[in-house]
């Protein structure tokens, strides 16, 4: 009889010590302490595409009205885009060469992750580990936000009416870390999860600016939902702007 | 509210509420003998001093009424179904000139793929719709259904049709649509988070109207039904 | 060795852990981890009755989602963000509500109130035996129920939520996290079931050895009360379908954890298999969770009626036929899964004909009633009650037997109407009916007749306000499981009687206050009860109020069957089992073994 209480009591603790891991979304990331170092030297870019460009697909829209009334004259799934050669959507961030065990600290605001028009927006952000995305709903309708990432804990929660705001983090550095909505199978939105401050997303315009570099060579890397990534290094120094441009091609040709 | 379906708009509608209305006339009948004894005997045999109840243990005369009677009963029920069930989801009784429409669920969504012009699935002409289903009326169609990652359940109301598509497997589903109109495409198994909002229209086509709409089709914007 | 001599031991056997009068066992022997079955029985009534609780709670939450959806849930805000923010149900934790709401009712309540509850407390004090005939067995088929329970509250409190598959767990879907958004929920509803399936298994090889081998002298098969006769063959169907659910339910957390591919399609496994097993299992189920019900309110008919059962051997005839067929019906959840539908008619005319011994019994019951001298006890209107809403289950079970129909009302509330009409018009109004008939022999009070009667007559007006108009929304085509009907257009002109349910639910959740204060005052302030306070002839109204350690004081000896009312060789319209006429003749030895 003591041995069956013995392990009553074993798993009622094992299930108290699996309820206190429960609030991922409150607990911050390790890097709490910002001891990473910083400077003023900043790498900035644009982006190129060359070559034909691929039609985005048209999507049907129809089953949703709401949405589609946001979208007159219909609507395609922003793949590419591309302006005067230039690509936007691009995540730009430091791969490697800070020194091994630079810290930062995520900053305090959240980054704001949009549903609006069953669209994603921004399609392509980057955010700290730790650091909050703070998921909203501007549709009237059900939105369900599923991450899917390969290092990160996935979560897939819903957003059933318009307004709500759900606040999420990730733990662990991962490029990139796809969301989709089920409801709505065109919707994608990929996250660029960092443990440090230095990336970013190309504009419109293809360019991008990443600042607060201390001097150094780092490599960096431009990432693109279909066309994969591109490499290349580059030398910061103090005060100093490095230049990085990337320039992507279709890859079928 | 009531015991009334709703109308009905398949060719084989009217054979199932025939038998789901012979069903109601016959429990309806059961269940009001049933109900009005026993308040009956509520009310009659209700305790009165001085007043002992029978001593009888039973009746053996009327225990094989009531075990044939349901029997018989429920026999004939049970026979009357498996005719209707046969013609409806029998071996063979997919027609053989259907129209064939791949139907593939995934969380959320009803993703619908039509042969084309040339009638053939897996051919280079064939289209898909998302969350949308043409079919004509007056014309066989048999739902080739499939899902992509867990249960789902394929149920027009109007035409009464309901199908769970199972992922690993093809399930073949036939209906004929009798009436032109718009109807709705509901999930009816658990499938997730989005189950409630896994939600299809369903567009019935006169005939010639839907070799125009198939041959129409191409800018999305044409398939704009609400 | 003689059977008589047999039964002599395990008298010595129970005798020992039956401690002599006079001397107290310490508090927490006594209690908690007492080995008297009647202590046991009380210890699966409270812990029941609080999952009863538990899960009518999460009906209230859902009845508020359908009848306003997405209103903010008044008092809602005290729930995390994770299951319903500002008040508002999350989707995700609609499907939990659903999933848990079936599972704690049906294995957390229903099905210990019946099996644990009665099945513990009546069985000994029925045959005429002390205790159990493996009473250390009985403590532990407790005690491992109670980490089951807390395992499957649990679920609620880890990352994901409570499992949210449904309480049939449908493979795929109950096995991909990534496809769910529930992993670790999912784990703790696999490990709390085969947990509690041990529990079940232990404690129906129990109810099994007793009923054949401690039967007191005299109490032949043909002398055993209906309740015992349920319940021993209900007993056979929890060993023999239990063990199914635990393999399937052990296959099910071997996909989620150890990466198998049982009922995963991508690797070659089967989502119909995990059907096949949970349904192979569950229809007997089913019948687990009526049958003992059905013996119980046999009882309490006769009783009430003054009357002997109509057709004693009919009766057991149909507990054994429904118990048989059970078992061979299982397809008819299926017919719209994609099972090969040839299977369909086959599994069409089993269930069918298993309508017949049902429709036996309710025919019986009334002949029970019919020329009878009814008294209109509190315990005889929940009995009736059960009659009358068994009927109305039944027959909407000829519905859904019926393939062609089954095709359009399959997954829709007619079938949530059905499994509550049988579940809850059924079972629970069984329950209430044998609580309130045996709570004297519990606890030596009487629960207040003027708030039985209240609570009754609120929960059968309620009760049937929630429960029938459900099958209108079935036949609308108003699915199951969905959090918010208003999406559909063909369902908006059905979300009227979504409110009249919400708020005829709200009413009946409330009026079991009046069974819960009743049940608890009486414990302290009932009115004593006498050794016999229905003048029922079983075994157990011959003892004192409540019945003592060790039940008789000597062995009972029997010399007729449990329904001789108003017989004529006596005055008064009772005969006890036991009282010896000049006419009868002791029996020869026990019966145990015959």
């Amino acid at each position: 009889m003591r041995v069956l209480m013995l392990g009553t009591v074993l798993v009622l603790l094992a299930c108290g010590g699996s309820d206190e891991g429960g609030d991922a979304t409150v607990s911050t990331s390790e890097g709490a302490a910002d001891t990473g170092p910083r400077g003023n030297g900043s790498i900035t870019g644009t982006v190129s595409f060359a070559g034909t460009v691929p039609a985005n697909p048209a999507i049907d829209m129809s089953a949703e009205q709401a949405c589609a009334e946001k979208h007159a004259g219909g609507v395609r799934d922003p793949q590419y885009v591309v302006a005067d050669g230039k690509l936007g959507n691009v995540f730009v961030h430091v791969k490697s060469g800070l020194p091994a065990g630079a810290r930062y600290a995520p900053p305090t605001e959240p980054v704001v992750l949009d549903q609006d028009g069953c669209l994603y927006e921004p399609r392509v952000f980057g955010v700290m580990t730790g650091q909050q995305i703070e998921i909203r709903n501007s549709d009237p309708v059900l939105h369900n936000i599923k991450a899917v990432p390969t290092e990160n804990r996935g979560f897939n929660i819903s957003q059933p009416s318009e307004g709500m705001k759900t606040t999420r983090t990730f733990t662990t550095p991962e490029v990139m870390v796809p969301l989709e909505c089920n409801v709505h199978g065109w919707m994608n939105a990929y996250a660029g999860v960092k443990d440090h401050p230095f990336f970013a997303t190309t504009g419109d315009d293809g360019t991008f600016r990443i600042e607060g570099l201390p001097a150094g060579t780092y490599e960096v890397e431009a990432w693109h939902e279909k066309l994969g990534t591109r490499t290349t290094t580059v030398t910061v120094t103090d005060d100093g702007t490095a230049t990085a441009d990337f320039s992507f091609s279709p890859t079928t040709t | 509210m009531g015991w009334i379906l709703p109308a009905g708009a398949s060719s084989y509608a009217g054979e199932i509420d025939w038998l789901y209305y012979l069903i109601l006339v016959i429990t309806g009948i059961a269940f009001v003998v049933v109900e009005a004894a026993l308040l009956w005997f509520l009310f009659r045999y209700r305790a009165r001093p001085g007043r002992k109840a029978r001593y009888i243990h039973g009746s053996m005369k009327a225990e094989v009424i009531w075990t044939a009677v349901p029997a018989i009963v429920v026999v004939v029920i049970g026979i009357l179904s498996s005719g209707v069930w046969n013609d409806i989801r029998g071996r063979d009784s997919v027609p053989p000139d259907a129209l064939p429409i791949r139907v593939v669920a995934k969380q959320f969504e009803w993703n619908a793929t039509y042969a084309g012009p040339d009638g053939q699935l897996g051919t280079g002409d064939d289209f898909t719709t998302r969350n949308q289903l043409h079919v004509p009326a007056g014309r066989p169609v048999v739902v080739m259904l499939e899902a992509e990652e867990v249960i789902h359940s394929f149920f027009i109301p109007a035409f009464r049709v309901k199908q769970d598509a199972v992922p690993g497997m093809t399930t073949p589903v036939w209906f004929e649509a009798t009436t032109p109109g718009q109807y709705e495409l509901a999930c009816a198994e658990l499938c997730g988070l989005g189950h409630y909002r896994m939600r299809g229209g369903v567009t019935v086509h006169a005939a010639p109207d839907y070799e125009r709409w198939q041959t129409d089709r191409g800018s999305p914007t044409v398939a704009s039904t609400p | 060795m003689t059977t008589s001599a047999r039964v002599g031991e395990q008298r010595i056997e129970a005798a020992v852990h039956a401690p002599a009068h006079g001397h107290h066992p310490p508090f927490l022997r006594r209690y908690i981890f007492s080995t008297d079955h009647k202590i046991i029985g009380i210890q699966f009534l409270v812990m029941s009755l609080f999952f009863l609780l538990v899960g009518g709670t999460l009906a209230m939450v859902m009845r508020w989602q359908l009848g306003f959806p997405g209103q903010a849930m008044p008092g809602g805000g005290v729930l995390p963000e994770t299951m319903a923010p500002g008040g508002v149900v999350l989707p995700e934790f609609y499907n939990s509500l659903v999933t848990m709401h079936g599972t704690f009712m049906v294995f957390f309540a229903i099905m210990p109130l019946l099996v644990g509850v009665f099945g513990n407390f009546l069985i000994p004090l029925k045959i005429g035996a002390p205790d159990m005939a493996f009473p250390r067995i009985n403590m532990a088929s407790f005690w491992i129920a109670v980490p089951a329970g807390l395992i499957m509250v649990a679920g609620f409190f880890v990352e994901g939520g409570a499992a949210a598959a449904g309480w049939t767990s449908y493979a795929p879907l109950s096995a991909s996290p990534e496809h769910s958004g529930v992993s670790l929920g999912q784990v703790f509803w696999c490990v709390s079931l085969i947990v509690l399936g041990l529990s079940s298994i232990l404690g129906s090889f129990n109810y099994i050895t007793t009923v054949i081998n401690m039967r007191a002298p005299g109490m032949t098969w043909g002398r055993l009360p209906l309740t015992v006769w349920s319940l021993f063959i209900t007993a056979i169907l929890v060993l023999l379908a239990i063990p199914i659910l635990s393999g399937a339910v052990i296959m099910l957390l071997f996909d989620q954890t150890l990466g198998t591919h049982f009922f995963l399609p991508g690797e070659g496994g089967q989502p119909l298999l995990w059907q096949h097993l949970f349904w192979f299992f569950g229809h007997p189920e089913v019948y687990i969770l009526i049958l003992p019900a059905m013996g119980i309110v046999s009882d309490i008919l006769a009783n009430g009626a003054r009357k002997p059962i109509f057709g004693y051997k009919m009766m057991v005839a149909s507990i054994i036929a429904i118990a048989f067929l059970g078992w061979i019906v299982w397809g008819h959840h299926m017919f719209q899964s994609g099972m090969n539908p040839t299977l369909g008619n086959s599994f069409m005319i089993s269930t069918m004909l298993i309508a017949v011994p049902s429709a036996i019994k309710v025919f019986n019951w009334l002949g029970t009633l019919w020329q009878g001298n009814i008294r209109f006890t509190v315990p005889m209107l929940h009995a009736i009650a059960f009659v009358s809403m068994f009927v109305i289950g039944g027959l909407s079970g000829v519905f859904m037997a019926s393939t062609p129909v089954d095709i359009y009302i399959h997954d829709t509330y007619f079938i949530v109407a059905h499994l509550h009409y049988v579940l809850f018009g059924g079972s629970l109004f069984a329950i209430f009916a044998g609580i309130s008939y045996w709570y004297p022999k519990m606890f030596g009070r009487l629960m207040s007749h003027r708030w039985g009667v209240a609570h009754f007559w609120l929960t059968f007006v309620t009760y049937n306000l929630v429960f029938f108009p459900m099958h209108a929304l079935g036949v609308g085509g108003h699915m199951r499981r969905i959090y918010d009907p208003t999406q559909y257009e063909f369902l908006q002109p059905l979300q009227p009687i979504n409110e009249v349910i919400s708020i005829a639910a709200f009413a009946l959740f409330t009026s079991q206050l009046i069974f819960a204060v009743n049940f608890i005052g009486s414990w302290f302030r009932g009115e004593r009860a006498g050794d016999n306070p229905w003048e029922d002839n079983s075994l157990e109204w011959t003892v004192s109020s409540p019945a003592p350690h060790g039940n008789f004081a000597t062995t009972p000896v029997v010399y007729r069957g449990p329904y001789e009312y108003s017989s004529p060789l006596v005055e008064q319209d009772f005969l006890p089992q036991t009282v010896k006429l000049s006419t009868d003749t002791p029996p020869a030895a026990s019966p145990a073994g015959d």
